[in-house]
């Protein structure tokens, strides 16, 4: 009797299991079944080239304004982002110092978007009196970004053998010439992958982008103007009501775009993990 | 050759002392974003009296009042939910894919997971407000912007991070414990329960800390579906107004005391974030600790 039981509820723990499962699975399917179906119809070309002045609400202008403002995140980001990693895994040794930088990072990866958002509109935009501009949303995703880049890039550092930078040193080579000769090099695919990933958040932004840079729907002429990115723009028009159709296909685009970049990092990390379990083979 | 030889230790000290500040950046950030939030909002909250503020049932700014309580109420309640949906399909979600899945069923619900996980919030709150909202509406009666919208929105969201968590540390439970249990004679749902489950303990404690910590600080999307009234809700399917949702809502045309009392607003989002965080790398030290262990053959805890 009491066996039965036993597997009665083994039973009904596997099938909660299994629909638990299916559930995800089914989650995601009907959220690409309404992109694809109501978004993808609906882009065109000309939604895709023209700014707000035609026919359209097309989204050229705004496509330009996220590539703007990623240029600026990156080129903030990147090199602090890649050094710190450098510091992390070639040169710290565990102590106070680590403790601290290490806790930083994880707390900085807690902190919602809104409040970087909140952030940047104190500091930014109000105390440095940068105003609602790409540079002041530049600044505040960077700061953003910088845990992803932070830790991924201390992640491909750390896939690359021991034995390589040995080797360089045994030979003569100095620390500073090994970790440029032989460990970025060796490692730069996966910190390609980084840089991709910090993309991949930038363009999904919403909350930190629209308090710093604002939601001027045009091109802006200096990096002290403000724009929409494309994930502030698709909150725009749900907003503001545009067409079902034009939202939609906005969030096709910004779906579509999100799930190349991610596959592009997964690809890159790939290619760094597989480059060394060949050479151990 | 000498000269040679000093220039280049110069030249590495400078590079490693390079490497030194970047990493500082990390730690400099987080305290000026904690000063300037702190700096900027406490003087608010004290101007409105922390009592009044964070007790204060009414938020009415054209009249002076200034209260949170709904807003903390409503963010509290709309997290507890999500962990709740997050946690009833994320935990055995992790165990399917960890333990039991076929080869080709993972090769499908990674993918899918990870492309959850991509999605930005702005899509979901669109997917809440033109597919999630009627639905509601149709079916519960009501407008359908409530807080039953923003626990299954959040739900969803934070289900890639419990997913993936949750299975790593699964995954990490050394397989003799699996077997020893089996071997005894345990079926393979007592060994879940009893043992797979419980040495993930932190591991799955931590993958729901993060992914509180997600719901808790999400705008975007819950901002969609909420409704954004203020009040208590009596049902979850009054519509209501997270913290974050104040932030973002009124900060465009907000000035004098009403925009100290949204900056204040973030200090009470903020002090929540950083409880959080300390949770959790609390539990994860101590996982470290028990790995540790656990390798040096003592007994696990």
């Amino acid at each position: 009797m009491n066996r039965k039981f036993g597997r009665l509820k083994d039973t009904l723990g596997f099938v909660q299991i299994g629909l638990s499962a299916l559930v995800t699975i089914g989650i995601l399917g009907l959220i690409l079944y309404y992109i694809l179906l109501k978004g993808i119809p609906n882009i065109s070309w000309g939604f895709l080239t023209t700014g707000f002045d035609s026919e359209y609400h097309g989204i050229a202008d705004i496509l330009l304004t996220t590539i703007f403002i990623i240029g600026i995140t990156l080129v903030i980001a990147v090199p602090i982002g890649v050094f710190a990693a450098i510091y992390l895994s070639e040169y710290a040794k565990q102590g106070r110092i680590v403790r601290i930088i290490r806790f930083s990072i994880e707390s900085l990866a807690g902190i919602p978007s809104i409040i970087y958002g909140l952030f940047g509109y104190i500091f930014f935009v109000l105390l440095l009196g940068l105003k609602f501009s790409l540079l002041s949303g530049g600044f505040t995703l960077s700061i953003l970004v910088l845990p992803t880049i932070i830790r991924s890039t201390e992640e491909a550092l750390k896939t690359v053998p021991k034995s390589y930078k040995e080797a360089s040193l045994a030979l003569g080579a100095s620390r500073l010439y090994t970790l440029f000769k032989i460990t970025l090099p060796s490692a730069l695919s996966g910190i390609m992958s980084s840089v991709i990933l910090s993309v991949g958040r930038i363009v999904g932004e919403s909350a930190a982008v629209f308090m710093t840079a604002g939601m001027v729907y045009r091109l802006p002429g200096s990096i002290m103007d403000s724009g929409r990115t494309l994930a502030v723009h698709m909150f725009a028009s749900a907003n503001e009501g545009f067409s079902f159709d034009e939202t939609w296909a906005t969030a096709a685009v910004l779906v579509i775009l999100v799930a190349i970049i991610n596959l592009a990092a997964r690809l890159l990390t790939r290619i760094l993990s597989k480059k060394f379990s060949m050479g151990k083979g | 050759m000498q000269k040679k030889k000093l220039l280049k230790k110069i030249a590495s000290y400078g590079v490693e002392k390079l490497f030194l500040l970047s990493a500082c950046v990390a730690v400099l950030a987080l305290l000026v974003i904690g000063v300037y939030i702190l700096v900027s909002g406490l003087p608010g909250m004290f101007k409105i009296g922390v009592g009044q503020f964070l007790f204060g049932e009414k938020w009415s700014p054209s009249e002076g009042y200034y209260g949170i309580l709904t807003m903390i109420i409503a963010s509290l309640a709309a997290t507890i939910g999500a962990a709740v949906i997050g946690v009833g399909i994320g935990v055995p979600t992790a165990v399917f894919l960890a333990d039991i899945a076929p080869k080709w069923a993972v090769r499908i619900l990674r993918p899918a997971v990870e492309l959850l996980a991509g999605i930005p919030s702005v899509v979901y709150g669109y997917f809440g407000l033109v597919v999630l909202v009627p639905f509601i509406s149709n079916t519960f009666g009501g407008a359908g912007n409530s807080l039953l919208a923003i626990i299954i929105i959040l739900g969803i969201m934070i289900l890639p991070t419990i997913i993936n968590l949750s299975e790593l540390a699964i995954r990490a439970v050394p397989r003799s414990f699996v077997e020893g249990s089996l071997g005894l004679g345990a079926s393979r749902m007592q060994t879940f329960l009893r043992v797979s489950l419980p040495s993930a303990k932190s591991g799955i404690t931590a993958s729901i800390i993060l992914g509180v910590g997600r719901a808790i600080g999400e705008t975007m999307a819950v901002i969609l579906v909420a409704g954004n009234t203020p009040q208590i809700p009596g049902s979850i399917l009054d519509s209501v107004r997270t913290l974050t949702i104040n932030i973002a809502f009124e900060m465009s045309y907000a000035s004098g005391i009403h925009r100290e009392a949204l900056f204040a607003t973030g200090v009470v989002l903020f002090a929540i974030i950083m409880i959080l965080n300390f949770t959790l790398q609390a539990v994860l030290n101590r996982k470290a600790g028990t790995r540790k262990r656990r390798r040096a053959g003592v007994k696990p805890r």
